[in-house]
């Protein structure tokens, strides 16, 4: 059930006690609570020129954001969740479930990867699919990932809708290629005759002591690509949304999952609902700092949030969601809030989404800033086997907590 | 798992063995023509496999003659020479000839236009290739697709894409089949199937299997019973050394997708030969190391090519699965525009002239009384005035204008994202102008 969130601004932040929430464990959902305007002021006290944030008792809003004219059409039925019980399953079943639902609904898609078919997939997300659509609709593919994202490229242009997935994401560096030739272009150099349908996704960033090259984060390669969308999903209920729309873009999108989340559990609606690709969501509003996020590291954000909220901080949260093209008018709205930005990101330092973001913080919102935007990124290391390594090499709640005192001091 | 493909015949074109002192290609030391040409070559059809869901009667093999060697038996016949043992009637060979002439004058056109600074970039020509080109795509339906390289202008002209068309695109005009946008090496044309136009080697080939693969799906998922629709990948000797080729020939063969993967060996690669390349230079023999018949055919000689692509389409529509044709053609031309054409061999090129597959095309149908030289000449008149209009048809078409830069970018142009101001980049009216900030 989704827990309304009251009152103090201590108890209503997602709680979780590790770097990543263990299977099993529910979070309260913020996104079922119907979007509502948060009252609340100021307290300053003298003394120490600490800023206690004090609200009045409402509900918090979080979930899908109120942005005036440029929301693609979505379905209420987050908010509806708490009312009609919804259900619960972990991410993986989320994606599987938006998979499928599309799946059904139009012929024409179809899944190429390795193992995707008879093996279920190696994080389940397709299990069970070729049993019910057959195996040329579910196709397991043999290991030439270049070959067989080209494959589908030729097989979006040519009518169908195809789904790839990458077992990792970092296989999909063998795919660059066919991704950045022909997915990204092809449309443009046909001079608009060819388009391609197609979503590219797979599990992505650092796990647990998988290595260096089974913890890669490829959005930071990807970005530049001119003709691509790039998602990251980091619920089930984002998970499943996302994959929808995804699935119904004409556009290339590639939709960035991660290895840690997908035991994460949470109820979502019954009702079907699609997400817009291009919008951030709100996770956390809040008066001091504005910290933008995604995947995994939004609940090292929120972690972070707990602690910040117990020394007297007000947060406030995005999760950017779309990282290929930023929702500018999410963040610009919030920076104008807080004046404050702090990016927490698991992408390397040096070409990242967080640069990228800074710079488009920088660019759009300067005079808003009265601080510069900081970003912390992971270290520019091949992320190390040994467990206490690995840890160093992302981003920390502790750092976290960190870096808002220090910009907001 | 599939059933067993039937016994593959390998042609054997080649008489001679192979020893390693005597290299099975030495053109330079060799006075003979370039291997198959003075061969008979012999295909044998598949018999069709029992799980085919195409009737097909059984299969003659065909002796495909070099038209050479028909000439020469031809010579001594006369009036009594009967038009049934010809391979093509008047109306096929006029088609073809027509064809290849487009293609000639077409790109000889190219090079004066390039010289004369109204096309830029690199230009890559296909001069002595035409055989392929129109041998195989001749033989296609409009909904069949084809998948080219850079060297693609003359498959985009025997795919149906009216000359005016592929020479605005490259003179980089908005009524270009591409509107400008792709130039050269991109041609594509969603009326015509034709699905590129790839500048990276090999990177089409994966391209033309997702198509064959669409028609797979669209028969055995989607039920659409008359769909066949076949996929011909054309790409060069260079390209059978990159692995997208190898990784395509494993799933093509494995899910028996309709395609045909045509190699235009034309020996070099820029200025790298294919011997110096290739640890096994005949590259029909990789078909059947994947699974699929592997076929070498002259590609100097339109009548031999199609006889071969026949049976390759055929085969693909049936059901059958893909086939590797191996067509040993040559480019009288340089690499590219660019290219000085240093490296290859003066005698190398005289001897390729002399196989211009025009003038051979020309000598078969003269002398078996098929036509007579004034409807030749009433052809070429007709070739010559349809690429003055495409040329004069570019030159008067308008340059893009700005308002064309982000169009095309997105299918859907919401993916440029939400502006400060909360409404979609697409929106703001300064995207029509393509000036708006994205």
């Amino acid at each position: 059930m989704a827990a309304i969130l009251k009152g103090i601004v201590a108890t209503s932040v997602l709680s979780s006690s590790s770097d990543f929430v263990p299977k099993g464990v529910q979070l309260p959902s913020l996104k079922s609570l119907p979007v509502s305007e948060r009252k609340g002021g100021f307290l300053v006290d003298g003394s120490d020129a600490k800023v206690v944030p004090v609200s009045n008792a409402r509900a918090r809003s979080a979930g899908r954001l109120v942005a005036a004219n440029a929301v693609a059409a979505e379905k209420s039925a987050a908010s509806t969740a708490s009312k009609t019980g919804g259900h619960e399953l972990l991410l993986f079943e989320a994606l599987r479930e938006g998979l499928e639902e599309e799946m059904d609904r139009d012929p024409r898609v179809c899944v190429m990867g390795e193992d995707v078919g008879h093996y279920g997939g190696s994080y389940k997300v397709t299990k069970g699919l070729a049993k019910k659509y057959g195996d040329l609709r579910v196709l397991d593919t043999p290991i030439a990932e270049n070959s067989f994202t080209g494959m589908a490229v030729g097989a979006a242009m040519t009518g169908l809708r195809p789904i790839v997935e990458g077992m990792n994401m970092g296989f999909l560096l063998l795919a660059f290629n066919q991704i950045s030739n022909n997915c990204g272009m092809l449309h443009y150099t046909s001079g608009g005759q060819f388009k391609i349908p197609i979503v590219i996704r797979g599990p992505g960033g650092v796990g647990r002591q998988l290595g260096a090259e089974h913890s890669q984060r490829l959005e930071s390669y990807f970005q530049s690509i001119p003709g691509i969308q790039m998602v990251a999903c980091s619920t089930p209920y984002n998970a499943k949304g996302l994959m929808k729309a995804a699935i119904r873009s004409e556009n290339p999108v590639i939709l960035f999952e991660h290895v840690l989340l997908y035991n994460l559990k949470e109820r979502i609606p019954d009702e079907e609902y699609v997400l817009s690709l291009e919008e951030a969501e709100m996770v956390r509003p809040g008066e001091h700092v504005t910290i933008l996020t995604y995947s995994r590291m939004r609940y090292h954000v929120m972690q972070a949030a707990k602690t910040l909220v117990n020394k007297g901080y007000d947060p406030e949260v995005i999760d950017i969601r779309s990282l290929k093209p930023f929702d500018l008018y999410t963040i610009g709205n919030s920076v104008k809030k807080t004046h404050r930005v702090l990016i927490v990101e698991e992408c390397m330092r040096t070409g990242g989404i967080g640069a990228s973001l800074t710079a488009a913080i920088n660019e759009n919102f300067h005079d808003y800033l009265d601080a510069p935007v900081v970003c912390l990124s992971s270290q520019d290391v091949p992320t190390p086997y040994a467990g206490t390594l690995e840890e160093w090499t992302v981003v920390q709640p502790a750092q976290i907590v960190t870096a808002v005192e220090q910009l907001c001091r | 798992m599939s059933s067993a493909f039937p016994a593959m015949k390998i042609l054997q074109p080649l008489s001679t063995t192979r020893s390693p002192e005597k290299p099975l290609f030495d053109l330079l030391k060799s006075p003979s023509s370039f291997l198959g040409s003075a061969s008979k070559l012999r295909f044998n059809a598949q018999k069709p496999s029992p799980s085919s869901s195409y009737s097909s009667s059984c299969h003659r093999p065909s002796t495909i003659v070099a038209v050479s060697d028909v000439v020469k038996e031809k010579k001594t016949l006369k009036s009594n020479s009967s038009l049934s043992n010809l391979l093509i009637t008047k109306e096929e060979g006029l088609e073809l000839y027509e064809d290849m002439v487009l293609g000639r004058a077409f790109e000889d056109m190219c090079a004066q236009m390039y010289y004369r600074g109204k096309m830029f970039g690199f230009v890559h020509l296909y001069n002595g290739q035409e055989a392929v080109s129109t041998g195989f795509i001749k033989l296609l339906k409009q909904e069949d697709y084809v998948c080219s390289t850079y060297r693609d202008h003359v498959h985009a002209l025997s795919k149906g894409v009216p000359a005016r068309a592929v020479m605005s695109e490259l003179f980089g005009k908005t009524t270009g089949c591409c509107r400008g946008q792709g130039g050269s090496m991109h041609m594509f044309s969603k009326e015509h199937n034709l699905l590129g136009g790839f500048a990276f080697i090999g990177e089409g080939i994966p391209v033309a299997t997702g198509a064959a693969f669409t028609s797979k799906y669209r028969r055995e998922v989607l039920k659409e019973a008359g769909c066949d629709s076949v996929t011909l990948a054309f790409f060069g000797d260079g390209t059978c050394n990159n692995g997208q080729f190898f990784e395509c020939l494993n799933m093509a063969a494995l899910w028996k997708l309709p395609i045909v993967f045509v190699v235009e060996n034309n020996l070099w690669a820029i200025g790298m030969s294919h011997l110096r390349a290739t640890s096994d230079p005949e590259i029909w023999k990789k078909g059947p190391a994947f699974g699929m018949p592997g076929v070498h055919v002259d590609g100097m000689d339109v009548l031999k090519v199609r006889e071969v692509a026949k049976e390759a389409i055929a085969r693909a529509r049936r059901g059958e699965g893909p086939t590797l044709v191996e067509c040993e053609t040559y480019r009288f031309r340089g690499h590219s525009l660019a290219d000085p054409d240093e490296l290859r061999d003066p005698a190398e090129k005289a001897r390729y002239s002399a196989r211009d597959p025009i003038t051979a095309l020309k000598k078969y149908m003269i002398e078996n009384n098929l036509v007579n030289e004034a409807e030749l000449k009433a052809i070429e008149r007709r070739i010559d005035e349809v690429i003055e209009d495409a040329v004069e048809f570019g030159d008067k078409s308008p340059l893009p204008s700005r308002s064309q830069l982000l169009e095309n970018v997105f299918a859907d142009p919401k993916g440029f994202g939400i502006g400060p101001d909360g409404k979609y980049r697409c929106e703001d009216p300064k995207f029509t102008e393509g000036t708006a900030h994205v």
